[in-house]
């Protein structure tokens, strides 16, 4: 509904005043569309950026791939799309937003975390979880569709007390205590620093996200674009990625 | 006495205001998948938290009638600091940003706090529950209704009241006979933009408690989910949303048209 406001926004504005809003003074924006759970990763790797091409600013929008790829479907103008699941990278592609073959240039695996101490004595994704409060991601999301497929991998039910949109948020209701344990991805366990344990769950590796980018196709910023996407797929880029918990 | 006519030009801007709140609603009515309307809201999931939606703003309008009402007449009689007090503390929810109000719900009662845990280990755990919901709920909705009455209660002339109680009439009798009827409209526009309110709460109930169907997914959660999700779910069920909250604001119009001093 944001998205349509906006739309809706923006028409306003230029019926009523006629007049885009202009750039600034010679400076290039890329936009960066990419995954809230890239977020500290890209932000990193953007000044880097900044820094070996002077004049260029990158500007991120971090939110739920889903989100994102309705927002580009919409002609939001963005250069460079980063997707936390191979789904919302096809459906991008399918729509043609996309302007070459986009790569895969990550992964990431999910892991049990609960609040420092363990206050709850939870062991992993067994019979410590009964009558406890469990909080994952919701069917739909990507680190719910992982945590779905995860489960059926494993043979295990789960009943959480909360499905969550966003991965940033099963992480902050276990960081207060609220939850008594949370599903995230590796990178959120990592990104939460000392405020959980890390409890990792056997066979993880069965429900691995796949992580893409690509080029916007209607990017105006064609090379520049592309040099971004070289950075995250090369050497530095996966370095660190690599630091943040990826690929693991 | 016939009223002045407005100068001309007041039309350029009045039409900009009209294009400016009308545009974004249009541009989501014209996205509307019509055809698909009836399943997309009859899905277990969008009904599931259309009964949620609508059992937890009732119970949330109740608590802010029961709370509220009180609150707002004695603030209507307050002078001075205490009075200023007490008002700022009662409109501070209206404004505050929704994430704020629920880190304030969860700080205030997380189980881990200190509130919350004495709570909880009294058997009061309300956490990712229907309960947290009504609360965060009426946090940010009550300020309405108090807002509302407190207002009205104030520009109504005090003659009835005071007959009232010089021909006998208890403090009780007065305030149920008299005060309460005169403010009336204003008592049910304050519960009609409570409720709206509620129906409308996101932020709070994110934070404080959790997102799950049939239990804490409201209608606004279920939106947020499926944006992720299904666009066109969410456009769905957002329809549903505005015409509840445009048939509510048309009931708190039709009361405030009675209220004192007005035919």
């Amino acid at each position: 509904m944001r998205r349509q406001l906006r739309a809706g926004l923006a028409a306003t504005l230029l019926l009523t005043a006629c007049a885009p809003p202009s750039s600034g003074s010679g400076n290039t924006d890329l936009v960066v569309f990419a995954a809230s759970s890239l977020n500290p990763t890209f932000a990193t790797l953007g000044k880097e950026f900044e820094a070996a091409h002077p004049g260029v600013t990158v500007k991120f929008s971090f939110d739920g791939s889903a989100a994102l790829v309705d927002q580009l479907k919409a002609g939001a103008p963005a250069d460079v799309f980063a997707s936390a699941d191979k789904a919302n990278m096809d459906k991008a592609s399918t729509a043609g937003l996309i302007g070459n073959s986009p790569v895969q240039f990550t992964t990431n695996v999910l892991t049990l975390i609960v609040p420092k101490g363990n206050p709850a004595g939870i062991t992993g994704l067994d019979a410590s979880l009964d009558n406890k409060l469990l909080v994952v991601c919701a069917d739909g999301v990507p680190c719910g569709t992982a945590t779905k497929k995860l489960a059926a991998a494993l043979g295990i039910t789960l009943k959480p007390v909360s499905e969550e949109t966003k991965v940033t948020d099963v992480r902050t209701k276990v960081e207060s205590g609220q939850a008594d344990a949370g599903i995230v991805y590796v990178t959120d366990a990592k990104a939460s620093g000392g405020k959980v344990d890390t409890l990792p769950i056997a066979g993880a590796d069965k429900a691995r996200n796949s992580y893409l980018i690509g080029r916007v196709l209607a990017s105006k910023q064609a090379p520049l674009a592309a040099e971004f996407v070289t950075l995250i797929t090369g050497e530095r880029g996966q370095q660190v990625l690599e630091t943040a918990g990826f690929g693991g | 006495m016939i009223r002045p006519p407005l100068p001309r030009w007041l039309l350029l801007p009045v039409t900009a205001a009209v294009v400016f709140l009308g545009v974004p609603l249009v541009a989501l009515l014209a996205r509307v998948p019509w055809a698909r309307l009836p399943a997309l809201l009859s899905a277990p999931a969008a009904l599931d938290a259309f009964w949620l939606s609508l059992r937890t703003c009732a119970l949330t309008t109740l608590v802010a009638l029961v709370l509220g009402l009180p609150l707002a007449l004695l603030l209507s009689r307050g002078k001075g600091r205490w009075a200023a007090a007490g008002r700022t503390l009662a409109t501070v929810p209206m404004v505050l940003p929704p994430v704020v109000a629920g880190l304030a719900l969860l700080v205030a009662l997380g189980r881990r706090e200190p509130l919350g845990g004495w709570l909880a280990a009294s058997g009061v755990d309300v956490a990712f529950t229907t309960t947290a919901v009504v609360i965060a709920q009426t946090f940010v909705a009550m300020p309405y209704l108090v807002v509302s009455v407190e207002g009205a209660l104030r520009s109504t002339p005090d003659d009835y009241a005071i007959a009232a109680a010089t021909l006998g009439a208890s403090p009780t009798t007065v305030l149920r006979r008299v005060s309460l009827p005169l403010v009336a409209p204003a008592v049910a526009s304050g519960a009609a933009l409570a409720f709206a309110r509620a129906l409308g709460e996101f932020g709070a109930t994110l934070t404080f408690a959790g997102s799950l169907q049939g239990t804490t997914r409201t209608l606004p959660l279920e939106i947020y989910l499926q944006r992720e999700v299904d666009s066109d779910t969410a456009i769905a069920l957002s329809v549903v949303l505005i015409t509840i909250a445009a048939l509510l604001v048309a009931v708190t119009a039709r009361f405030s048209r009675g209220a004192w001093g007005q035919p």
